[in-house]
């Protein structure tokens, strides 16, 4: 893992609220990540957790109205695109930060050709001729592993099959060599086959390329094999973050071991049944003024009712670099051995 | 694409043949006769001889077998004749109308160039001010050009041209003395003098027929485009840094055209067909009108021939649009 590299990506207390006709909803409250060169970052949390909307406020990719990115700070290499014009933030979206969605089956425009839609970016943001592009766009599916690419450039999507279309929209947000791919579920979509050869290819191009990565997802059997840090969302706020063998290794917050244990285990005794964690995510209907999850937490006292906790470092290192939690409740150290 | 074009020409024959059978004895068994004009002082046995000129003594089925052969052997023989200065028909019998005893051919193509001219700049500025109306009403919902949008299109589309072309003639044309209230049929656009008149007595039919063609063309464009921006590609341009211009008229336009043009083709028969309220109302003798004459004095060759030219111009536009659906939608193969 790359310590010690600069940030290329700093969040810093991003807030995003939906306004909506029935009321407001908090969806991103205070979240600060910092994403390094190099890194992959993991982003876990169940549906409704807020770890989309919080990578789609990065990049202005919120219909708004209703959404309003009201606080907080977005800086790529220093330079706050929360504060860009559209026509900056526009600049930076495909060029600089490459996106990849979860479904491939309708993230793709049905009505033009693949390589129209790969080239679109090349033209707009490099300015290259239709040549050049061309060219481009059938390295680009090379890279991403699609056999005969210069005549697939014809094809539509729906000559495509799920894995080959998600090799696409990885082929489209890798296009300008983005800083920061920003991949949202990439997998979900698909089947467990076809998950498995994306993520080789994610770990193959990383290497290859060299770009940072936000990896979110729900499947944290994914983040353990990829993640160099993991980010772990609740309630539209950051409970727990590090490295991914400490997180992995020693969770602290509640929710971060009640996800953990959800993970179904091949090894060991055979449980009665898969875990699950009782209860529904919140919808925050203002800024969470007690902690988010302790509704569901077994742990939870007084305290967490009244008051929020906020992210502390349980290491030496300081907030963001090394693992840190925002909770109240001391968990036990780590038992070994106890599960493989 | 060409297979299916020709497959779905071939299977147009029966359809067209069932047509044209349906309507020519639906509109022989209706009441009525051609002798209803004629004086009761005509004694029968004239009547009688009047009735064999015309061949109308004869059994329907008789008279059916025989319009085929005049509707799909005479008359296109006698068309290449005139195109090409021929003498193919050498005096074939054509399908000749019972009250003004001329070849309804010959009556069809002195009344199509009016309704030509008024309904097809009528659907063409319609569609010219519906599409930019349904498209920008979708990408700015509810905003007050949407509410202004929407309702007029509503009103456009409920109420009937009778009421809005008698209320523009009775404001504009009696009130105000802008426009005249009658068609002319006669004028000839031959100068600047001649053309303006022609604007003129083309405005207010027109703008009753655009007006009417827009509501519906707009209304089915918003939902299409509505229907659109919310999909998840438009999310992927945007993430991709294009431009809300190429956004929309680029990766939304193409997929909302799609129904759109379909509602468009499908409406172009009536261009052909004349709106008949309109050409009465305007006193535009069309197409439309030639056919409300004909009906008011059962004429039946020209009724018959009309409709089914109707007929014949709704299944080519039916073809014609799902041609187009293949086009612009590549995921719709027919091979």
């Amino acid at each position: 893992m790359p310590d010690g590299a600069k940030p290329v990506l700093e969040v810093r207390g991003l807030k995003t609220v939906f306004r909506t006709r029935s009321g407001a909803v908090h969806a991103v409250n205070d979240v600060s990540f910092s994403l390094r060169e190099g890194e992959l970052l993991g982003v876990v949390g169940e549906s409704g957790s807020g770890k989309s909307v919080t990578m789609m406020s990065l990049i202005g990719l919120l219909p708004s109205p209703p959404a309003d990115v009201c606080g907080g700070q977005v800086l790529l290499r220093g330079v706050d695109i929360l504060k860009a014009t559209p026509d900056e933030l526009r600049r930076v979206r495909g060029a600089r930060i490459g996106f990849v969605f979860q479904d491939p089956m309708t993230s793709l425009n049905p009505v033009f050709n693949v390589g129209n839609q790969i080239m679109e970016p090349l033209r707009k943001h490099k300015g290259m001729s239709k040549a050049a592009a061309t060219e481009r766009a059938v390295e680009l599916l090379e890279l991403v592993g699609i056999p005969d690419a210069r005549r697939r450039l014809k094809s539509y999507p729906h000559q495509f099959s799920g894995g080959m279309r998600q090799r696409v929209m990885i082929a489209i947000a890798l296009a300008c060599d983005p800083e920061v791919l920003i991949a949202d579920e990439p997998t979900t979509a698909l089947d467990v086959t076809i998950q498995a050869q994306i993520l080789e290819l994610v770990k193959e191009l990383r290497q290859k390329l060299g770009m940072a990565i936000i990896w979110i997802t729900h499947d944290l059997g994914v983040i353990a094999g990829i993640a160099d840090r993991i980010l772990v969302m609740y309630g539209g706020q950051v409970v727990e973050q590090g490295p991914v063998r400490e997180v992995f290794h020693a969770p602290q917050h509640p929710y971060t071991r009640a996800l953990l244990r959800t993970i179904p285990k091949l090894h060991g005794a055979r449980e009665a049944r898969l875990e699950a964690i009782e209860g529904q995510p919140p919808i925050l209907t203002a800024a969470p003024a007690a902690c988010p999850f302790a509704p569901r937490c077994a742990h939870a006292f007084d305290r967490c009712r009244a008051e929020n906790p906020a992210r502390h470092s349980i290491d030496s290192r300081a907030l963001g670099e090394g693992h840190d939690v925002a909770c109240f409740w001391q968990a036990p150290a780590p038992q070994e051995a106890a599960h493989a | 694409m060409l297979t299916f074009t020709l497959r779905r020409l071939l299977l147009a024959i029966p359809t067209l043949l069932l047509i044209s059978a349906v309507i020519f004895f639906m509109v022989d068994f209706a009441p009525g006769s051609p002798m209803s004009d004629i004086p009761l002082t005509v004694p029968p046995e004239v009547r009688a001889k009047m009735m064999a000129a015309m061949g109308a003594d004869k059994p329907v089925h008789i008279r059916y077998i025989l319009w085929m052969k005049q509707f799909f052997w005479n008359e296109p023989l006698y068309g290449i004749d005139a195109l090409l200065g021929t003498d193919f028909a050498q005096g074939a019998q054509r399908i000749i109308s019972w009250q003004s005893k001329v070849p309804v051919f010959q009556l069809i193509g002195e009344r199509l160039p009016q309704t030509l001219t008024v309904m097809g700049t009528a659907y063409l500025i319609g569609i010219l001010i519906a599409l930019p109306i349904g498209i920008y009403s979708a990408y700015r919902q509810y905003s007050w050009f949407d509410l202004a949008g929407t309702f007029f299109s509503t009103m456009g589309f409920s109420v009937p041209t009778f009421f809005t072309g008698n209320l523009l003639i009775l404001i504009f044309a009696v009130k105000m003395g802008w426009f005249p209230t009658i068609y002319d049929t006669n004028l000839r656009v031959t100068d600047w003098d001649s053309f303006y008149r022609m604007a003129m007595q083309m405005a207010l039919p027109v703008t009753v027929l655009a007006l009417f063609n827009a509501a519906e063309i707009s209304r089915y464009t918003r939902a299409s485009v509505l229907e659109n921006l919310n999909q998840d590609y438009v999310r992927t341009a945007r993430a991709k840094g294009m431009t809300e211009k190429t956004v929309l008229l680029k990766h939304v336009l193409r997929n909302s055209l799609i129904p759109v043009v379909t509602i468009i083709a499908l409406g172009l028969p009536t261009v052909f067909g004349g709106a008949i309220v309109t050409e009465q109302i305007f006193k535009i003798n069309g197409i439309g009108a030639a056919l409300i004459g004909a009906i008011h004095v059962s004429d039946l060759p020209v009724i018959q021939t009309i409709t089914f030219i109707f007929a014949v111009l709704i299944v080519l536009f039916n073809l014609i649009a799902d041609i187009l659906y293949g086009i612009l939608d590549p995921r719709i193969r027919y091979d």
